[in-house]
């Protein structure tokens, strides 16, 4: 178990090499700067920023300086914003985006494993078509079908909740719905699946056979088991939440990252590019990690293979 | 003596015992499942509607400004945005567009994965082990990503869209087609083939690929939706397909802006949209269980 996580943990500091190299370059041959969207800015100062962002140094010296103080943890200046350090603007607006992307999987998790478990106990009655069809529901109306509908009925229609912005509890119920209702409904597929499988296994019977009650049998015996493929869905499924935000930020207009992001790429902003692309794949990177282990610490079965 | 008659040797065709072949079983299997039957007929509906409802609907330019932005009506059955464009024609139009590339996309994904799960498969050895490696840390990759950079980068261009979804989708096609390569490699048709002598290539596309159609078309059917929702997505965002052009993603995005006032900008494109997706998932399901394929995914 150590060996393979020390496997792994090795495993992901070329996958990240590769990832910031390739950013880093791909950038660079694009056509246009950071400074040639604004108003024309004469030779000489333009000349004059570059040298100060060290923008006329050839590439590799670039690369090599870029890659020197990533190593100190420090992401550079941001080109668009005067004064401002990518780490302070990520440090800004990082903990929004991930306030939202927790209670999104927290809201996905809730609704997928309830729907999921109810489904396969109740197997084949009304309960379980319910279940079923909402999740086919909520896997085939996206996020950015769903967001405005919910905005146009609860918050223009009904005037129950604000439309946009990110200050009260309040304002957390729809971008957090919206985004975890998508996930809910793979989670309570893959819920429904696992279980049936499980419930039809011996130590299942077992469990019965001692007298226990249907309700310990479910929580208790089954429902480890049956979250198997919740669990190596986890992974896709937080990459999917992290990236999905960009539009549900846009949507609600949410001051987070992700929409950060949209906007840094659009001004060219190199720096702040780099930072946030750095930064969300080694998330990425890191909890597709956990979740292998977890994986693997709940069905030691895997680890022969 | 006299000669007798010996039995015709003519067989009476209903003489014939008829094996039914495994597309016949799937199709009987998947006409029975109501859902999927009518995700795909759903899916000709909108696609035939795509293709030649604009030679018979008013054109998606056309404007009247002075309706503006009109609720439904009789003379225009899902109203008119805020140019006075009537809204079923655009669907139509952004219609071709979504499936278009819902199509083209597909198969690049379906291409590269195919040609690259199916010599993982073949070779076995070293080779799969490494090729395998690399899709196994490219699925950990956060690709979207890379797809927005792609296209704020190098222009908004719709075949760099095609290119750069369909490199996106095709790791789950490469894992399946590798698994089933490996479980037919070892038959004796196969044997057979090889003793002939063709080549390798001979034998994975003209020998194995076809016996393995089945579980290549379920994933291809569930490949769309996915691909159609990324273009969408990107669209949405303002990166996908460009004005003039629209999308079924653009004219969500549009709706969105605009719903305060006209909800139907939203509620229509978004309706159409997920119904597409609805069918082809049905669709996707009821193939999946017709041709008895495991899946990887539930």
């Amino acid at each position: 178990m150590l060996r393979f996580t020390f496997r792994r943990l090795l495993q992901i500091i070329p996958v990240l090499w590769i990832i910031i190299t390739a950013t880093f370059f791909m950038i660079r041959f694009v056509p246009g700067g950071p400074f040639t969207a604004e108003k024309a800015v004469t030779p000489e100062i333009l000349r004059n920023l570059e040298a100060h962002y060290g923008l006329n140094k050839p590439l590799h010296q670039q690369y090599f300086d870029y890659m020197g103080s990533l190593m100190r943890g420090d992401l550079g200046p941001s080109f668009k914003y005067p004064n401002r350090t990518v780490n302070e603007i990520i440090g800004d607006k990082l903990p929004t985006s991930l306030e939202l992307g927790f209670i999104s999987l927290a809201v996905a998790l809730t609704i997928g494993i309830t729907l999921g478990t109810l489904a396969a106990v109740k197997r084949n009655s009304w309960l379980d078509y319910v279940c079923s069809s909402t999740a086919m529901i909520g896997i085939c109306v996206p996020t950015f079908v769903l967001g405005p509908l919910l905005v146009l009925t609860f918050a223009i229609r009904f005037q129950w909740l604000n439309a946009s912005g990110w200050y009260g509890p309040s304002d957390r119920i729809l971008p957090c719905l919206t985004l975890g209702c998508v996930y809910a409904a793979y989670i309570a597929r893959l819920t429904r699946g696992g279980m049936l499988e499980v419930l039809n296994q011996d130590y299942i019977r077992t469990a019965r056979a001692k007298g226990a009650s249907e309700a310990r049998v479910v929580f208790k015996h089954a429902l480890r088991g049956g979250l198997l493929p919740v669990v190596s869905f986890l992974g896709p499924g937080i990459a999917g939440i992290l990236t999905g935000s960009f539009v549900i930020e846009t949507i609600f207009q949410i001051p987070g990252l992700g929409r950060e992001f949209v906007n840094s790429a659009f001004n060219r902003d190199y720096t702040l590019v780099l930072g946030t692309v750095i930064l969300y794949a080694s998330l990425i990177v890191i909890l597709n990690l956990v979740v292998d282990v977890v994986q693997i610490w709940l069905n030691p079965k895997l680890k022969f293979e | 003596m006299s000669p007798t008659t010996l039995p015709s040797a003519v067989v009476t065709p209903e003489q014939i015992e008829t094996g039914n072949s495994l597309w016949y079983d799937a199709w009987s299997r998947l006409r029975k499942n109501r859902l999927a039957v009518g995700g795909g007929a759903t899916l000709l509906v909108l696609a035939l509607l795509c293709a030649f409802g604009p030679f018979f609907a008013q054109s998606y330019q056309d404007q009247n400004l002075d309706l503006g932005a009109a609720g439904p009506s009789a003379a225009h059955w899902l109203g008119t945005d805020t140019l006075g464009r009537d809204l079923f024609s655009r669907i139509l139009f952004g219609g071709r567009i979504s499936i278009m590339v819902g199509l083209v996309a597909t198969f690049v994904a379906l291409a590269i994965g195919v040609t690259y799960g199916a010599v993982a498969g073949f070779f076995g050895g070293k080779i799969d082990a490494v090729m395998m490696r690399i899709v196994d840390i490219m699925y950990a990759l956060p690709f979207t990503i890379f797809v927005i950079l792609l296209m704020v980068f190098f222009g908004r261009n719709i075949f760099l869209l095609f290119f750069a979804i369909g490199a996106v989708e095709w790791l789950t096609m490469a894992r399946i087609v590798r698994g089933q390569i490996i479980s037919i490699k070892k038959m004796e048709y196969i044997e057979a083939a090889r003793a002939l002598g063709l080549g390798n290539r001979r034998i994975i596309f003209r020998h194995m690929i076809p016996n393995i159609l089945g579980p290549i078309i379920v994933y291809t059917t569930l490949t769309i939706p996915a691909v159609m929702l990324l273009e969408a997505f990107l669209s949405f965002l303002g990166l996908g397909v460009q004005p003039p052009m629209s999308s079924w993603g653009v004219l969500i995005k549009d709706g969105a802006e605009k719903m305060e006032e006209f909800w139907w900008l939203l509620v229509f494109p978004g309706g159409v949209f997920s119904l597409t997706l609805f069918s082809l998932n049905f669709l996707g399901d009821g193939l999946r269980d017709a041709l008895d394929v495991r899946s990887s995914k539930d």
